[in-house]
């Protein structure tokens, strides 16, 4: 019988090692698994390197894990926001290291890796500082660049409802990171706010199927908090 | 001599009047995101928002806020009849395979033959951060800028080379600023309108290159 049902948290995060490379979904604070970043920060992994398209939000969850100084390197797209003040002194202080990376090769190099490709020609980023030393090649008269995968042994993604099989669905905009990270990862762990009996999900609306998803995990459901912008005063 | 420049709302309103009927145009964080409460009555424009939304609808009432429904710069909105949910694969390939027929950016400098730089000043003490701009610049079937055309200091931001660190290369297609609409050719500007009492010769002076009339 396949059940990937983890009666805890602690339970899904066994065996993580120190120096992983973990993907962390969500963009902004929508879609971040702030119950499995928290209990990465029990299990206790250091060295780790991390990508998420952003570097963390207040002292909650990702900011949270930077703290604790057991983050190497970050991969990401926008580490600067209103409340990244946990990142910036970090950043700052020489004690992170960071690879900026424009999100759609962000994405893209994540979705590379779970689907098999070694490497792929983009026009993103040609001629600026962030494809400096990269090859590049002329194709129909266009110039791209080229961008390798991004692997990791990881994935704590974020979704609304699964079942023992894995299979998930997202609720809006939280979406986002998750099911592209989950293809990318060795191992992927889902928190949802339901689980469901197998069948009960429409499989027409079943967003990652369970073949990309190791351990699901049960998780209360709290509204998602504001972050990364200025608040009105 | 004396000429008024338009203000914010004014050039929002510039920029909407633009935007055809029917078209899929993402928004850039900041002055662009004004263009949304300017689109002008009796056309369908779907907004697309890089987080994994298309159909994307205005701010929710107060009270209303939905964290899990936020717009590239964080902010709540709402989602309108027929609006989608995908998730960033999707989104960018949207935004990179010529899916957009139009995007709007701010920018801190553009040239004349259309290279643009709005990601990073290059301070040496500032954070860099490039979100989904590079992916924009190049991967919309049109590029528009909506900036000042002058800094706080006077200085021109239409420029002949960029001295900030670029985002894409000839990739803008139309400036749309407070004193004028330029358009970026290979072959340099050129004049599309500017603001009543504006003389060619000055905004060419303001700018310091040549505008084809």
């Amino acid at each position: 019988m396949i059940d990937k049902i983890a009666a805890c948290v602690s339970e899904a995060l066994q065996g993580v090692t120190d120096g992983a490379t973990v993907m962390i979904g969500g963009f902004g604070t929508a879609g971040i698994p702030n119950e499995l970043v928290e209990g990465l920060i029990g299990q206790g992994a250091r060295d780790l390197t991390i990508v998420n398209n952003n570097a963390g939000n207040g002292d909650h969850g990702l900011a949270a894990l930077l703290k604790t100084g057991r983050v190497r390197k970050i991969i990401c797209s926008f580490p600067r926001q209103a409340d990244s003040h946990v990142f910036d002194a970090l950043y700052r202080a020489g004690k992170i290291e960071l690879e900026l990376v424009p999100q759609g090769n962000l994405s893209e190099r994540i979705r590379a890796a779970g689907a098999g490709i070694g490497a792929f020609f983009t026009p993103t980023g040609y001629g600026t500082e962030l494809a400096k030393g990269k090859e590049t090649r002329d194709i129909g008269g266009r110039p791209y660049v080229l961008e390798y995968p991004i692997h990791a042994d990881l994935a704590l993604i974020k979704a609304e409802c699964g079942d023992r099989w894995g299979n998930l669905t997202y609720r809006k905009a939280a979406r986002n990171f998750g099911p592209t990270m989950a293809m990318a990862a060795r191992r992927t762990i889902a928190s949802v706010h339901e689980i469901v009996p197998l069948g009960a999900l429409d499989p027409e609306n079943v967003v990652t199927p369970g073949i990309f998803v190791s351990k699901i995990v049960k998780v209360e459901r709290v509204a998602t908090r504001a972050g990364g912008f200025r608040q009105a005063a | 001599m004396s000429y008024p420049r338009r203000t914010k709302e004014q050039l929002a309103q510039r920029v909407a009047r633009d935007i055809h009927d029917g078209a899929c145009v993402n928004l850039g964080i900041g002055m662009p995101t004004l263009v949304a409460n300017h689109l002008p009555d009796g056309i369908e424009v779907i907004l697309h928002s890089e987080n994994g939304i298309l159909g994307m609808g205005p701010a929710p009432a107060p009270g209303q806020e939905d964290y899990d429904l936020i717009n590239a710069g964080k902010q709540p909105v709402t989602l309108l009849p027929g609006g989608a949910f995908f998730h960033h694969t999707d989104s960018f390939a949207m935004m990179r395979g010529g899916h957009l027929d139009i995007c709007v950016l701010g920018a801190f400098q553009v040239s004349a033959t259309g290279d643009l730089a709005n990601w990073h000043t290059g301070e040496k003490d500032a954070i860099p951060a490039v979100g989904g701009a590079m992916d924009l610049a190049v991967g919309a079937k049109q590029t528009w800028v909506m900036m000042d055309l002058l800094t706080k200091n006077g200085q021109s931001k239409v420029v002949s080379r960029c001295t900030y660190p670029l985002t894409g290369i000839g990739c803008v297609k139309r400036i749309y600023s407070d004193l004028a609409t330029l358009e970026c050719t290979a072959q340099g500007l050129k004049l599309v309108d500017k603001v009543d009492g504006l003389a060619h010769a000055e905004l060419e002076q303001l700018v310091g290159l040549p505008i084809a009339p």
